[in-house]
C-alpha cells in the first residue's frame, strides 16, 4: 500500500486543459435550442457504438479517460445503456451487419439526442467505402450533428467534436 | 526444408520469411493436413478466391505453418461442384474459416455445421459477394436470418444474451451464455458484425495502396499488418528493404507491442478492482503514443511502414528520446508490477481465473500471446526470425498455467523484453536508406508476409495481377484461432469474471470479421 500511495503522490496530477470548440467540425447546424443545450452542459452521458470500425478509433476513445484528458472531470461520462445517453458516438463505416443494432441503439436513447460520427470512416466511409458489406458513412444511416475526421482522430480532436456538439450558440438544425 | 516430406511439389517463395507454395488436389488435402499436424505444424488460414475470369473455377487456399516456415497450399475447385473435404477434424480452427469461405464464395467443406458465419442478413444464401463478376459497389437483397445457437438444457439452466452492442467502448459481437446460478456452462460467440468486405475491397487496388488497407484490418495491430502486407509485396517484387528500414520496422512493432500491453495491463487491473492500475498504465501508454506522434508523425504508427521500407527516418535525438523513454518505462513498469504482485485482492481475481490448459490450447491451435500463456511455444521473432529478428536474439516467454494471471505476467515479461529489444535496435541501427524503390512495372505473382504482432501472428497472402494491381489479398488475424479458446477458458467460471477473462485475451473482432 505504501508503494501504491507513493506512486500516486509522485506522479501527481497529469490532467491538461481541455481544447476549445471548433466550428469547422460542425457539419450541419445543430438541432437543439440553446435552452436544451443548457441541460447537457456540465453533465453529458455518452454512449459509444462501434458500427464496424477497425478498432483504431476505440483506442483513442479509451484514451479520453486517461489522466491527461480526464473526460470525467469535464462532466462527461460513458454509459452502458443508450437509455441513459444524451450523445451517441459512432465509429466506423456502418457495417451492414451492424446497421440494425446501431439503429436500435439510437432509437433507445431518449430525446433530445446528439450524434457524433467519429473518424474518417464515420465521416465519409473512409478506406472501406460503400459495398455489399458496408453502408459507408454514419450519415447514411443516422442524422449526424458533428463529424470528427481523423484516422483515428486524436483525443483532443474527439474532445473538440463533443464540445462542439453540445456547445451553446448553435443554431437550429436545418 | 520444412515441408519436404509432403506429397506435393514445393517451390520456394522469395522474401523475408521461409515460405513455399504448392498445388494440391482435393483428394490429398486431408493427408497433407494430417502430415503437417503430425510433424508439429498447424493451420493458420483458410480462404477462397474466384478464378472464373481465367476460365477456371475457384481456388481454396490454406496457409500452414511450422516453426521453420510457411506453406501456401492452393487447391483448384470446379465451378459446378466447389466442394472439398472438411478439415476441422484435423485442425479445429478450420471450422469458422470454412463457413466464412462458404458465405463469401459458395465453396463448401461439406461439414456438419451448415450455419453461416459472416453472412448475417446483408446478402442471401445464394449470393456470392466475392465473385469477380460483381462490381465493387454491388449490393444484394437483404435476407433475414435466424442463428441457431446451441442450447443447453437441464434444471435451472438459462441463457444470457449479450451484444452485439456491449456495455463499454469495445467492438461488437454477440455472446450467448448458458448458465446455472452464476456459473457458466457454455459460452457461444457469434461474430461477423464488423464485416466490411475487406477481401473484396483489396481486389483491384493499386499494389502500393494495399498497405494502408492492411494497416486497418485491426487498428491496434496496424504495424504488424502493414509490415506483413509490405513483406508480401516485396516478395512479389523481388526487392529487399534496406537494413535501416527493417530495424525501424522492428522498432515500431515493439513499440506497438509495448503500447498495447500497457493498455491491457491497465484495464486488467481495473477489471480486477484496482482503478489505480488503469490510471497509471494509461498514463504510461499515453506517453508512448505521444513519443510516437513526435518521432513518426502518428500516435499508432499508421502508414509509417510502406512498401519497400518505412515512411520516415529518425535522427540521433529521436533515438536518444527512445532510450530515455525505455529507461523510464522499465523503472515504472517494474514498480507497478511489484504493486500488482503484492496486491492480494487483485491476485485473488487473477489466479486460476479463466484457465485454458496447455492441452486444450494445443488442440485448438491457440496462438500468440494467449497461446504462449498456455504453453504454446510459437513466437515468430524467436523461430522463423524474419529480418531483422535474425540479428536480435528475441527471447520467447511462455507460461503453463493459462489463467488470467499467466496472461498478465506474460504481458509484463514481454514489455521488459521489448524494452530490451528497443535498446538493442537503437544501438545497432546503421546509417542508410529507409526505403528501396519498387520496380516501375510489376509482374503477376504471389507473396506471403508474416509478422508477430502483439496479439499473435498477422499473415498476409497477396496475389498481384499483371496490371500492377492486387488480384487478391487475404489478411489473417490470430483472433480466428483464439476466439474459440475464450469459450473454453470461461467454462466453469462465474459470469462476473467474464469481462476480466475476455480482457486478458483481448481479441480482435475487426481482424477476423474482415
Amino acid at each position: 500500500m505504501y508503494q501504491l500511495l507513493k506512486q500516486i503522490v509522485k506522479v501527481g496530477i497529469k490532467t491538461e486543459a481541455p481544447p476549445d470548440t471548433d466550428d469547422s467540425l460542425r457539419v450541419v447546424s445543430q438541432r437543439l435550442k440553446q435552452e436544451i443545450l443548457g441541460v447537457f452542459e456540465g453533465s453529458l452521458a455518452i454512449r459509444h457504438v462501434d458500427a464496424g470500425s477497425c478498432n483504431g478509433c476505440e483506442l483513442e476513445i479509451h484514451m479520453l479517460s486517461n489522466p491527461y484528458y480526464n473526460i470525467e472531470a469535464l462532466g462527461m461520462k460513458f454509459v452502458a445503456s443508450p437509455r441513459h445517453a444524451d450523445l451517441l458516438l459512432v465509429t466506423g463505416p456502418v457495417a451492414r451487419n451492424m446497421e440494425v443494432a446501431l439503429q436500435r441503439t439510437y432509437d433507445a436513447m431518449p430525446g433530445p439526442k446528439l450524434v457524433v460520427a467519429v473518424g474518417d470512416c464515420g465521416c465519409t466511409g473512409g478506406i472501406f467505402g460503400e459495398s455489399y458489406a458496408s453502408r459507408g458513412r454514419v450519415a447514411n444511416v443516422l442524422a449526424v450533428d458533428v463529424s470528427v475526421p481523423g484516422c483515428p482522430p486524436t483525443p483532443v480532436a474527439l474532445l473538440q467534436g463533443i464540445l462542439t456538439a453540445i456547445s451553446s450558440g448553435a443554431g437550429e438544425r436545418s | 526444408m520444412a515441408f519436404d516430406s509432403l506429397p506435393v511439389e514445393l517451390s520456394e517463395l522469395p522474401g523475408a520469411v521461409p515460405a513455399w507454395q504448392a498445388q494440391a488436389g482435393t483428394a490429398d488435402l486431408q493427408n497433407i493436413c494430417q502430415a503437417v499436424k503430425n510433424q508439429g505444424g498447424r493451420l493458420i488460414a483458410l480462404w477462397g478466391t474466384d478464378e472464373q475470369d481465367r476460365g477456371e473455377g475457384y481456388t481454396l487456399h490454406l496457409s500452414l505453418a511450422k516453426a521453420e516456415g510457411l506453406l501456401w497450399l492452393r487447391c483448384a475447385l470446379p465451378v459446378d461442384q466447389p466442394k472439398y473435404p472438411d478439415l476441422s477434424p484435423i485442425f479445429y480452427n478450420a471450422h469458422r474459416m470454412q463457413r466464412a469461405a462458404r458465405d463469401l464464395l459458395g465453396i463448401d467443406a461439406d461439414a456438419a455445421d451448415r450455419r453461416p458465419w459472416l453472412r448475417h442478413a446483408a446478402w442471401r444464401d445464394s449470393d456470392r459477394p466475392l465473385h469477380r463478376a460483381h462490381a465493387a459497389g454491388k449490393t444484394f437483397e437483404a435476407q433475414d436470418s435466424e442463428y441457431a445457437f446451441v442450447s443447453v438444457t437441464g434444471d435451472g439452466v438459462h441463457e444470457i444474451p449479450v451484444g452485439p452492442v456491449h456495455a463499454g467502448t469495445i467492438e461488437p459481437g454477440h455472446f450467448r451464455f448458458s448458465i446455472v446460478g452464476e456459473k457458466v456452462l457454455r459460452l457461444e460467440d457469434r461474430l461477423g458484425y464488423t464485416h466490411k468486405g475487406i477481401d473484396k475491397r483489396f481486389q483491384g487496388m493499386p499494389l502500393a495502396d494495399g498497405a494502408k488497407l492492411a494497416g486497418r484490418v485491426s487498428g491496434d495491430s496496424t504495424v504488424a499488418y502493414a509490415w506483413a502486407y509490405c513483406m508480401a509485396l516485396e516478395s512479389v517484387a523481388g526487392i529487399t528493404p534496406p537494413g535501416r528500414a527493417l530495424m525501424l520496422r522492428a522498432l515500431m512493432l515493439e513499440r506497438e507491442r509495448i503500447a498495447n500491453h500497457l493498455g491491457d495491463l491497465g484495464y486488467l487491473g481495473n477489471d480486477g478492482g484496482l482503478g489505480f492500475g488503469l490510471a497509471q498504465f494509461m498514463r504510461l501508454k499515453e506517453d508512448v503514443l505521444r513519443l510516437n506522434a513526435k518521432l513518426f508523425g502518428h500516435r499508432y504508427l499508421m502508414d509509417c511502414i510502406v512498401p519497400g521500407g518505412v515512411a520516415c527516418d529518425l535522427g540521433q535525438a529521436g533515438f536518444e528520446a527512445i532510450n530515455i523513454e525505455c529507461d523510464t518505462l522499465m523503472h515504472d513498469v517494474r514498480l507497478l508490477k511489484d504493486i500488482y504482485d503484492d496486491h492480494a485482492g487483485l491476485q485473488d481475481r487473477f489466479l486460476t481465473c479463466g484457465r485454458l490448459t496447455p492441452n486444450t490450447a494445443g488442440k485448438l491451435g491457440v496462438i500468440g500471446l494467449a497461446g504462449r500463456a498456455s504453453g504454446q511455444a510459437w513466437d515468430l521473432r524467436a523461430q522463423a526470425r524474419p529480418a531483422p529478428y535474425d540479428l536480435l536474439d528475441a527471447r520467447m516467454k511462455t507460461h503453463k498455467n493459462g489463467d488470467v494471471a499467466a496472461r498478465v505476467n506474460l504481458r509484463f515479461e514481454e514489455i521488459f523484453e521489448s524494452l530490451r529489444l528497443l535498446h538493442v535496435l537503437v544501438e545497432r541501427i546503421a546509417p542508410g536508406d529507409i526505403a528501396a524503390p519498387l520496380p516501375a512495372t510489376m509482374s503477376a505473382g504471389i507473396g506471403l508476409g508474416w509478422a508477430e504482432g502483439w496479439r499473435g501472428e498477422s499473415v498476409v497472402a497477396l496475389e498481384s495481377g499483371a496490371d500492377g494491381r492486387i488480384r487478391s489479398c487475404h489478411a489473417h488475424d490470430p483472433s480466428w484461432q483464439n476466439w474459440p479458446a475464450l469459450a473454453f477458458a470461461v467454462n466453469g467460471n462465474i459470469v462476473p469474471d467474464f469481462p476480466l477473462i475476455n480482457k486478458s485475451f483481448n481479441l480482435s473482432y475487426s481482424g477476423c470479421d474482415l
